[in-house]
């Protein structure tokens, strides 16, 4: 019998709202931490787990449906919480050694809404520190681990919460995507993973890397439940001024159009330098992509072929602008106010010096070093403000290609996930992981990562979509068509079953 | 040799009175206990973004428009990036490119009395920075971030400055306008004003001394006395080691206020690299014209063209309309003392009264115009009285101490304590006979053609009439009476 965690969470939250079903917010947190006791020695997407917390809120959820109210369209259900958002009393690490015991006061404006839904927090996950890679082996407190094949690596950097839904030890997750951090580990451990507009989700609260990159969005098993997250979590926040009021809203699983009404005159765009035609690159993406595409044909879609050549130009983009904004950003951590600080120094240069230089890993220190250059006296016209007129380009030709197609579909990335250690000392591969998703973050528009299959062993792959900026609503229906007509699901892990019932 | 001409460029930032601080909700005050306001956005904790607070736009446009800016239609935010304790995020935000004021000028009076411009190359937004302080010879350093994150404005002027009395003069035009549009407290000592003035020298020959900009500047009269020195210094440098803007390069120096020196902080031998870049956390600003239309209309008369207004209207001194309009609220309550047009009070009269008792009571008391007792209409009620005649000088002058001090309505005051003065005529020579009697050495004197020893009589007659004599009629009695 299917264990209530394990239904969609609209049926969770609904049981639990319901005073006359057994159901309660506590049964799902207690559940929740059971599964993270028995699998997460082995699959590490936890860095705390947050038992009081959880049960004091899954608490607060059925106290107030006993007492007759609905405690949200997300009633007591379990959310791991990638730890570079903030939740008060706490500690706030970003996978870092640099921040010490730090412990924030306030919380991140997102998960403050995800309670506020009646979600219950049940730990801080797993991160590449300060979210920069591809596989969490950047982390400080060491790698989480592929639910599919423990030698291998999750995905990043939201590797940690991506590894904990796909196991099954919660139903809906929390990460950050600044070039991919969040569909890249959603196609390696095969589950949902969004990407929201730049501005729909407030970024106050989730400690910056490149600021005008990040978003925080949601992982879930299915489209109808990181809807339902991304619904909760969005909307203008006063706290971020470039929160911003779109249009369309998100729209979540009882407001979607019904099945089949939404292929019928789509277009699909396919952009030729997303089509991983490159020597090297793995069949098996684009197999699936291109069979996926197939059968939406089939079903009535349009398909249109769109050359997009400054889409080529989107890893060296990313890899200006991104640690340009990282080397401001990270700053901060000097060791005067909070986190680490060396107990070694005998003048203030030399306690900033050694407090970062203890405090950081090597790819961080890598991108501040970049970041730095590129804006230098002499090298910004060169790197900086080329990589940001490039991006403007990049901008206005997705802008264009929206004006023929609905959306774009691709594959999330070139290949499933990689063994542990594979690509770690080889920063330029482990960069080239992102070249299928900076150019959402670049040019601002939502994309989203579904299951799209397994390779022959059984790996995970994801499929991408992309869609006009502000425009979740058509993004999430043509998922949710997808995972319907064409089979784009989630498969539990081997792993799973241990716990699933 | 001719001396050397002065050049001087002045940096000035100007804190914004605003409630709360240019990026979060902190409140902004000056004199709080250490560490008290702040947040997370002050602290520049993780996670925690800048939002901008409207009102330091607004005063900051208001000031470029006093200065005679173009207020830009877009503006943006850069991050001036640089590590210190006192910058919590390790890096301030500010404005490069795209400042929100450009090319005003600031008119001030040179040396010989003559306006003269001083052009304003921009006044650009920014946030301040929290404090540091040292211990005495030891090896801690404390941070305040009370400071940190409050509006500044940042003002640019050329390098039109000529003298040390011209640089005094700028700055204190600087403060008067900023009192007169409410902008800034403008108080040096508190930090509202700082100044850093770029100093160097043109010799006869040609030939430049290196630029120097000094800092620790706590006092007009510390800006007065750096250039001073520093006049004196870069000549002797010049002549002595011959160093020139050529061959030295630009350096910063601190002034010491005890020694009255300045001293060499640092050499800038290139310029800071603070690799400058847009601030990703707020989005460009949009003036509307709307906006800056409306604060033109709300500028108030500023205080130059006052002061011309003040020797053409009222017929002043350039001295008296100067002290008048040196305090908006002064200048306001003088003028509020003269009343509309019809009520024909001497402004001459009123200066009398304003720069005389008032300014001296507010001299001893270290009191505020705002805080006294005594409104402008009371003022003009006890000036119509003694027009009138109805009460003398001294009456006044005690009324006007006892008001300033308690408050309270002239005229009432007058029937209440029966202050009117004699004039009935009747009354009056009653007194002067009683003190002819008292005083006839005095009388006698008058009647042998002293008019000198009147001055007796006329006191008795007073002290008979306690105090409130009409002077003129008292004398006239005497002199009808003692010529009889």
């Amino acid at each position: 019998m299917t264990h209530p965690l394990d239904l969609s969470v609209a049926e969770m939250a609904a049981r639990v709202n319901d005073p006359g079903d057994d159901l309660t917010a506590r049964t799902l947190v207690d559940e929740a931490l059971r599964r993270i006791e028995v699998l997460d020695a082995r699959v590490k997407a936890f860095l705390v787990v947050t038992p009081e917390l959880a049960r004091e809120q899954a608490d607060a959820v059925d106290a107030k449906v006993a007492a007759g109210e609905r405690a949200g369209p997300l009633a007591g259900v379990p959310l791991a919480v990638k730890d570079n958002l903030a939740v008060p009393g706490v500690p706030l690490t970003c996978g870092s050694k640099i921040l010490g015991e730090y412990v924030p006061p306030t919380w991140a404006t997102c998960v403050e809404r995800a309670v506020a839904a009646g979600c219950c927090i049940v730990g801080k996950t797993n991160l590449d520190e300060f979210a920069m890679g591809s596989s969490t082996e950047n982390s400080a407190f060491g790698p989480s681990r592929n639910p599919y094949d423990l030698e291998r690596v999750p995905g990043g950097s939201s590797g940690g919460s991506a590894a904990a839904v796909a196991s099954g030890m919660v139903p809906l997750a929390f990460g950050s995507d600044t070039g991919g951090s969040i569909r890249q580990p959603a196609a390696l451990c095969g589950i949902v993973g969004i990407k929201p507009s730049y501005g729909r989700v407030s970024r106050n609260g989730l400690v910056a890397f490149a600021s005008s990159l990040d978003q925080p969005g949601p992982f879930a098993r299915s489209v109808d439940d990181a809807a339902t997250l991304l619904k909760a979590m969005a909307g203008v926040d006063p706290l971020d001024a470039t929160s911003y009021p779109f249009e369309h809203e998100v729209v979540d699983h009882g407001e979607a159009p019904a099945s089949g009404e939404v292929l019928g005159d789509l277009r699909i765009g396919r952009v030729t330098e997303f089509g991983l035609q490159q020597e090297g690159a793995d069949c098996a993406a684009r197999d699936l992509v291109e069979a996926t595409c197939t059968t939406l044909v089939e079903k009535g879609a349009e398909q249109h072929e769109i050359a997009m050549p400054v889409a080529a130009q989107g890893i060296p983009i990313y890899y200006l602008v991104a640690p340009a904004e990282a080397s401001s950003n990270l700053a901060r951590y000097d060791g005067v106010r909070y986190g680490h600080r060396t107990d070694d120094a005998g003048s203030l240069i030399e306690m900033y010096a050694k407090t970062r230089d203890e405090g950081f890993g090597a790819e961080v220190k890598r991108r501040i070093l970049l970041g730095t250059f590129a804006l230098s006296a002499g090298y910004a016209d060169a790197y900086y403000k080329q990589a940001m007129a490039s991006r403007a380009a990049l901008r206005d030709a997705f802008r264009a290609a929206f004006e023929t197609v609905d959306v774009i579909i691709s594959a999330t990335t070139p290949s499933p996930a990689f063994r542990l250690g594979e690509k770690v000392d080889d920063p330029l591969e482990m960069y080239l992981c992102d070249v299928l998703t900076v150019a959402a973050n670049l040019s601002g528009v939502p994309a989203m990562s579904i299951p799209v299959g397994q390779d022959e062993r059984g790996l995970p792959l994801g499929l991408q979509i992309w869609a006009p900026l502000g425009r979740e609503d058509v993004m999430l229906a043509v998922a949710r068509e997808m995972e319907q007509v064409a089979g784009c699901r989630y498969t539990p892990p081997a792993l799973a079953a241990e716990v699933m019932s | 040799m001719s001396a050397p001409r002065l050049i001087v460029g002045m940096e000035v930032h100007l804190q914004l009175k605003t409630k709360t601080k240019c990026f979060s909700h902190s409140p902004v005050m000056y004199g709080a206990e250490a560490n008290t306001l702040v947040d997370p956005v002050v602290m520049g904790l993780p996670g925690a973004l800048p939002v901008l607070n409207k009102e330091a736009v607004r005063l900051a446009i208001r000031t470029g428009l006093a200065l005679g800016c173009t207020i830009a239609d877009v503006t943006k935010w850069d991050r001036k990036n640089y590590f210190y304790p006192d910058l919590p995020k390790g890096y301030q935000i500010s404005q490069y490119d795209q400042p929100l004021c450009v090319d005003g000028r600031l008119e001030i009076d040179d040396d010989e009395g003559n306006p003269k411009l001083v052009r304003i190359r921009r006044a650009h937004l920014e946030e301040d920075t929290g404090k540091s302080t040292h211990d005495e010879g030891g090896t801690n350093s404390r941070v305040d971030l009370n400071r940190a994150g409050t509006p500044l404005l940042e003002i640019v002027s050329e390098p039109d400055i000529a003298s040390s009395g011209e640089a005094v003069r700028y700055l204190d035009a600087l403060r008067e306008i900023v009192a007169y549009i409410g902008t800034s407290d403008g108080n040096m000592q508190e930090g509202n004003l700082r100044c850093e003035p770029n100093i160097n020298l043109v010799f006869e020959n040609g030939d430049r001394s290196p630029i120097v900009e000094v800092k620790n500047l706590n006092s007009v009269k510390a800006v007065e006395l750096a250039i001073e020195y520093e006049i004196e210094r870069q000549t002797k440098a010049y002549e002595e080691e011959g160093q020139t803007l050529a061959n030295t390069p630009r350096s910063t120096r601190g002034w010491h206020d005890e020694r009255l020196v300045t001293l060499h902080q640092r050499t800038k031998e290139s310029e800071d690299d603070y690799r400058y870049f847009p601030e990703p956390d707020l989005p460009p600003v949009r003036i509307p014209d709307a906006v800056v239309e409306a604060e033109r209309d709300a500028l108030p008369e500023l205080p130059r063209v006052r002061r011309v207004r003040y020797q053409a209207e009222y017929g002043l001194s350039a001295y008296d309309a100067g002290v008048l309009t040196q305090d908006p609220h002064i200048s306001n309550w003088f003028e509020a003392a003269i009343g509309t047009a019809g009520d024909g009070r001497d402004p001459k009269v009123v200066t009398n009264w304003v720069t005389g008792e008032l300014l001296r009571y507010l001299n001893e008391h270290k009191a505020a115009i705002t805080e006294v007792g005594l409104e402008p209409e009371q003022l003009g009620e006890l000036i119509d009285l003694e027009a009138a005649g109805t009460i003398n000088r001294r009456t006044a002058k005690e009324l006007f101490r006892d008001i300033v001090k308690a408050g309270g309505s002239p005229n009432q005051l007058v029937e209440e304590r029966g202050l009117a003065q004699v004039s009935d005529r009747g009354a009056v020579e009653t007194a002067a006979k009683a003190a002819i009697e008292a005083q006839p050495q005095a009388a006698d004197d008058v009647r042998a053609g002293n008019m000198k020893a009147i001055g007796r009589l006329i006191g008795e007659t007073m002290k008979q009439l306690g105090g409130r004599g009409d002077p003129k009629i008292v004398q006239q009695v005497l002199r009808d009476l003692l010529s009889g």
